[in-house]
């Protein structure tokens, strides 16, 4: 178990080595001139443009950049935004607790309605209930954020007028009543992935001998259902990397939509200036986010599933 | 990218042994007697994604009509005469725009799925069938792709490279082409022990013929639900890109585009935003219908 534990800690680091990587490369390649950027259009002198590339060390050898980058990230230091001129350190920590709610109610409103509808389908398989809820959650899956955040805006912003139209809000109470189009926006994709999910588990369970031998026993309904109900979590709950990653996607589109000051519409706003520094930090984040996720929620697993412990997940 | 898909059984068991012509020639017919008794919604998906298909070929003719530009008349409200759906900031007819937009919503993730399917065969099967150093390389890179949200993946990598339309076609490609790979891969693990395999191998034939005549014919149900399935996921991701405004030029009749401009419009014309959006909605979750119902038909499993 304790090799397991370490394989699998080791195999996050790599990851995120590669992910880094290959981040960084990618920027490096990007088309356009860094020195442009920052100097603008004006004209400049020959001096001028040597000194940047001497500040930004870009006449190094690629892999040196990529050491000396890494070695900066990983004692915290991210680097100066080309844009702002600020710390992206500091950006991120600005923008940082605005996404981070946005997430978290997004991703309870999620859970919360999309497992116990998921429960539901899977009870009643076939009949009029699941068909609708299964359609419901094939339209969600289907729709971009995007498209369905100016949907919601339009019929309850500008229709009704019960939500406000963007901004922030000031007061916990009035930045959770802003806050709910985007994080109902946000909701419906992971949630419909969420049925879907929560769906196929369960059917998967109560085609099990145990379901039925319980059920033949007599046991009453409730400890047959606790018994596959407990079950069927195990799938969900080890999917919460990817349920992150599909909302860190869609909190891009989200936060622009809404106009809404968090680190997706950072990393929107990095991507269209070229801001590099920016766009590298705030893609790491993520990565560093996800891969975390995906391992404790691995790890968590050990501790739970008696027969996982013995022989190791088969990562 | 989009779900993991296995085949159920691999296979039915008259299936092998058999030529691989009899295999595609059973996957058509499968398909010709589930048109048969095609469910309604299935059935309106079908229509939607006809009605697409005609937009898209005579989208050149609706060019002129769609981009068409009356800066005077400005923004109008739907139901102007003449404009059933009002106009955008720049006087443009938002029906026509929205008909012609067909084109930049679809035909680059049609081309992003065949690309990643062609992508997914070819380094699937290596992977499955070769196994050893080629299957760990291809696994590990699909991996580290495979890490990261596909939709902020599309939009840093698209964002970055820049260019234009097929050169973010091109990134996407690259960006779908793993969960492709990873799931060929899965379901040549599942062939490759069957009999009919071994038979082949015993019979000497070299490898490349297993490959493309005997495995290739058995992964199709899957290979060709994932098109449908990715073709949907595309849609929503190209769109994405260009609501930032990422490889669509200014101007350029397309939904996402159109969504990002009608933002503003909300109070003036709300259809300008409300029909591109909900255009988008019809055509992924029509695309994502048939694909499932192609899933079922086929006897491929779709695990979440």
């Amino acid at each position: 178990m304790v090799r397991f534990v370490l394989r699998r800690t080791a195999g996050t680091v790599v990851l995120l080595l590669g992910l880094s990587f290959i981040v960084f490369a990618l920027l490096y390649l990007a088309p356009g001139d860094l020195t442009k950027n920052l100097l603008g259009n004006r004209r400049v002198s020959p001096e001028a443009i040597a000194a940047v590339r001497e500040q930004y060390h870009l006449d190094d050898p690629f892999l040196l950049q990529y050491g000396r980058w890494l070695l900066a990230t990983l004692q915290g230091d991210l680097g100066v935004s080309i844009r702002s001129g600020a710390g992206v350190g500091s950006m991120l920590v600005d923008r940082g607790g605005l996404t981070m709610a946005l997430t978290l109610i997004a991703f309870a409103l999620a859970v919360g309605l999309g497992v116990p509808l998921g429960v539901l389908a899977a009870r009643r398989r076939n009949s009029a209930v699941d068909r609708g809820i299964v359609g419901a959650a094939l339209v969600g899956v289907s729709a971009p954020s995007f498209a369905v955040g100016l949907l919601l805006l339009y019929a309850f912003a500008v229709m009704l007028g019960w939500f406000p139209l963007y901004g922030v809000g000031e007061g916990v109470l009035d930045r959770l009543w802003h806050l709910a189009l985007p994080a109902a926006a946000l909701a419906i994709g992971l949630g419909a992935l969420v049925i879907k999910m929560t769906r196929t588990a369960v059917l998967a369970e109560l085609e099990q001998d145990y379901v039925t031998f319980a059920r033949a026993r007599g046991l009453n309904g409730r400890t047959v259902s606790r018994l596959y109900l407990t079950n069927a979590a195990i799938p969900i709950v080890t999917s919460a990397g990817l349920m992150l990653a599909f909302l860190f996607g869609g909190t891009i589109l989200v936060e622009v939509t809404f106009a809404l000051p968090g680190i997706g519409s950072l990393l929107s706003e990095s991507i269209t200036f070229k801001d590099v520094p920016v766009v590298q930090a705030v893609t790491l984040l993520v990565a560093l986010v996800i891969a975390g996720t995906s391992l404790l929620v691995d790890l968590a697993y050990l501790l739970l599933d008696p027969r996982v412990r013995r022989t190791g997940v088969g990562a | 990218m989009s779900a993991v898909v296995t085949t159920a059984e691999g296979g039915t068991p008259a299936d092998q042994g058999r030529e691989p012509r009899d295999a595609s020639r059973r996957l058509a017919g499968r398909l010709a007697r589930g048109l048969r008794r095609v469910p309604g919604s299935v059935g309106a998906s079908i229509a939607v994604l006809s009605a697409v298909v005609v937009l898209v070929a005579i989208s050149p003719l609706l060019e002129s009509a769609a981009t068409a530009q009356d800066l005077l008349l400005g923004t109008t409200p739907a139901g102007t005469p003449g404009h059933p759906f009002g106009t955008d900031d720049l006087g443009r007819d938002v029906l026509w725009l929205s008909l012609a937009g067909a084109r930049s919503a679809v035909l680059g993730p049609v081309a992003i799925a065949l690309g990643s399917m062609i992508f997914g065969i070819v380094a699937g099967m290596i992977a499955g069938y070769l196994g050893g150093f080629w299957d760990t390389v291809i696994s590990r890179s699909t991996d580290l792709v495979l890490a990261m949200p596909p939709i902020l993946m599309a939009i840093v990598v698209g964002g970055i490279v820049g260019g234009g339309y097929w050169v973010t076609v091109a990134v996407l490609v690259v960006l779908f082409a793993p969960s492709d790979i990873r799931m060929i891969r899965s379901a040549v693990l599942q062939a490759r022990n069957q009999p009919y395999v071994e038979a082949t191998q015993v019979l000497g034939l070299p490898t490349w013929r297993v490959m493309s005549r005997h495995l290739l014919p058995n992964v199709m149900p899957v290979v060709l639900t994932n098109v449908f399935l990715n073709v949907a996921f595309a849609i929503v991701a190209m769109s994405s890109l260009s609501y930032l405004g990422l490889g669509v030029s200014p101007g350029a009749a397309d939904w996402g585009r159109q969504l990002a401009d009608g933002r503003s419009l909300l109070y003036l014309n709300p259809a300008a935003s409300v029909v591109p959006g909900l255009l988008i909605i019809v055509v992924a979750t029509s695309t994502n219908l048939v694909g499932d119902w192609l899933a079922d038909r086929l006897g491929v499993r779709s695990v979440a």
